[in-house]
């Protein structure tokens, strides 16, 4: 065990955790942002910059400070290393600059887009981002289009994340998807127009941060502020069949994986709760799962107003009675 | 005990005096407020007849705005309807088809869009929330009806016509938007 100290807290780590995770920890506002990190995804990080932290003390051997800020999710804590987040007036004004980076070519479209309400870059741009754009030039453009029945990608949104390439790599075994050209030009694309048809593609779609890549079988259906996120589970030989099913009314509108509060798919017993292809477009009917209950929405979140968590009455119940 | 404000009073329950008791006093100081209203100038109107005039910022029946090719604004991306305090708005989004472009601006589209006027309380935070310019309240009054149905204005009533424009530039000229 080795003893690092973020924002002034002290936490005892294994060796070779990240900074991200020891400050994950943590907890609270101590946590940097992460786009493209994802933590049941192996060899993702490094690529967004967001999480950017300042080492103030090396190591207690070497307590020289790091010159340049370093990617908390891809450096590892040394013993007696003092890291600054939030306490960091270089972070706070070095984060406001990527953000303006991912948002260089980002169409802003969020009145249109799907993922709004639920997007990692609007929650980055709200908490770090500056209010207004300097940005002048001619923004790339592309055509939204179909990478199979399910999916749509529309790469103007795209932050280059790489997050989809390690679940195609990861979890497809055939896989037709993934990153052409390079630096500016990069594009996310499939193998010459190839439908991606594999049973757990459909996971991209969560792990995208952005709204790039979105459920055709929901598109424009809702806001998804407008709908009742349940816990609900269903049968399945391929995966774990524990989603969330998203409710309008009697009706399920998308269904998704459960998802912890950063944003990434929960883990049960170090395994991933990834979700098939069928239990996720095809399950469009209540009758086919079963509802646990009102899954929780941080109260901060828009998804939260109008949805309802019913109380346990047995939760309150003081303690006298019998 | 210290008083907040020196308009408190004490209360007593003293005998009335023989002239107080006949009250006379009383209704008569009482009429004479009443006279004098009587040659004071009037606070009400004679509607129809008589019209008030609007205040810029009035917030009357709303308007679905047009951009300058006719195409609608909206976009139905739902702000106004999270942000309406009353939920008198609901709505149905669908996906613009090709050969549409010159009816919707973007994308996405409000497919079906109503407002329950018996709901809204004209707060205007609809036309605060919208990122489009496309919701606006105007100085124009929803109209009296005696079937409740009849009150939810879908977009035939919502959007306005494309030859018959409906300004909304007095407003736009007031608060807020005028900084920019
Ligand atoms: S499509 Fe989404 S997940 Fe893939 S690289 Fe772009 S932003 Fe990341
Ligand atoms: S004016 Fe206020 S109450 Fe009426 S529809 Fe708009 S937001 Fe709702
Ligand atoms: S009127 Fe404005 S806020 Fe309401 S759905 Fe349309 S674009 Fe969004
Ligand atoms: S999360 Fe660390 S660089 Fe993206």
């Amino acid at each position: 065990m080795i003893k690092v100290t973020i924002d002034d807290i002290e936490i005892e780590v294994e060796e070779g955790t990240t900074i991200l995770n020891a400050a994950r920890m943590i907890g609270g506002d101590v946590v940097p942002p992460a786009m493209c990190y994802y933590s049941a995804l192996p060899g993702t990080g490094g690529k967004c910059r967001t999480c950017l932290v300042e080492v103030a003390a090396g190591s207690t051997k070497d307590p020289r400070p790091m010159p340049k800020l370093m990617v908390s999710c891809s450096t590892q804590v040394m013993d007696g290393m003092i890291v600054k987040n939030k306490t960091s007036e270089r972070v706070i004004e070095n984060r406001a600059g990527v953000v303006e980076f991912l948002l260089a070519n980002h169409p802003l479209d969020c009145p249109v887009c799907d993922q709004a309400g639920e997007c990692d870059l609007q929650n980055l741009g709200f908490e770090n981002g500056k209010e207004a754009t300097r940005y002048e030039e001619e923004r790339r453009t592309f055509e939204p289009i179909d990478i199979g029945d399910h999916i749509k990608l529309n790469m103007n949104r795209c932050i280059l994340c790489y997050r989809c390439v390690h679940v195609a790599n990861q979890l497809t075994d055939q896989r037709v998807h993934g990153a052409l050209h390079r630096g500016d030009h990069t594009e996310i694309s499939t193998y010459i127009e190839k439908a991606i048809d594999n049973d757990f593609s459909g996971n991209m779609i969560d792990v995208c941060p952005v709204g790039a890549l979105t459920d055709r079988t929901a598109r424009f259906k809702s806001r998804v502020w407008f709908l009742n996120p349940m816990n609900a589970t269903c049968e399945c030989t391929k995966c774990s069949g524990k989603a969330v099913v998203w409710m309008f009314g009697k009706e399920v509108y998308k269904v998704t994986t459960r998802q912890d509060k950063y944003g990434e798919v929960e883990q049960v017993d170090g395994k991933p709760q990834w979700l098939c292809d069928e239990c996720r477009f095809d399950k469009k009917d209540v009758s086919k799962w079963t509802i646990e209950g009102a899954r929780h929405i941080d109260r901060h979140s828009v998804i939260s107003q109008g949805h309802y968590e019913k109380p346990n009455p047995l939760d309150n119940k003081p303690k006298n009675i019998k | 005990m210290q008083s907040l404000t020196n308009r408190s009073k004490m209360v007593s329950d003293k005998k009335m005096t023989f002239l107080e008791k006949l009250y006379l006093p009383a209704i008569f100081g009482g009429m004479i407020i009443t006279a004098k209203h009587l040659f004071r100038k009037n606070n009400t109107i004679k509607y129809p007849e008589e019209q008030r005039v609007f205040a810029p910022v009035y917030r009357g029946q709303h308007v679905l705005k047009r951009d300058e090719q006719g195409r609608e604004n909206c976009t139905a991306c739902g702000l106004c309807a999270v942000a309406c305090p009353a939920e008198a708005i609901t709505m149905v989004a669908n996906e613009r088809k090709k050969g549409e472009e010159h009816l919707y601006r973007e994308e996405k589209y409000a497919e079906v869009y109503e407002i329950n006027m018996l709901r809204c309380i004209f707060c205007g935070l609809c036309e605060e929330a919208c990122p489009k310019e496309a919701i606006f309240l105007t100085d124009r009054i929803v109209k009296t009806d005696d079937n409740r149905p009849d009150f939810v204005y879908g977009k035939d009533r919502l959007v306005e016509d494309v030859n018959n424009r409906i300004d909304v530039s007095r407003r736009q000229l007031t608060g807020k938007r005028k900084e920019k």
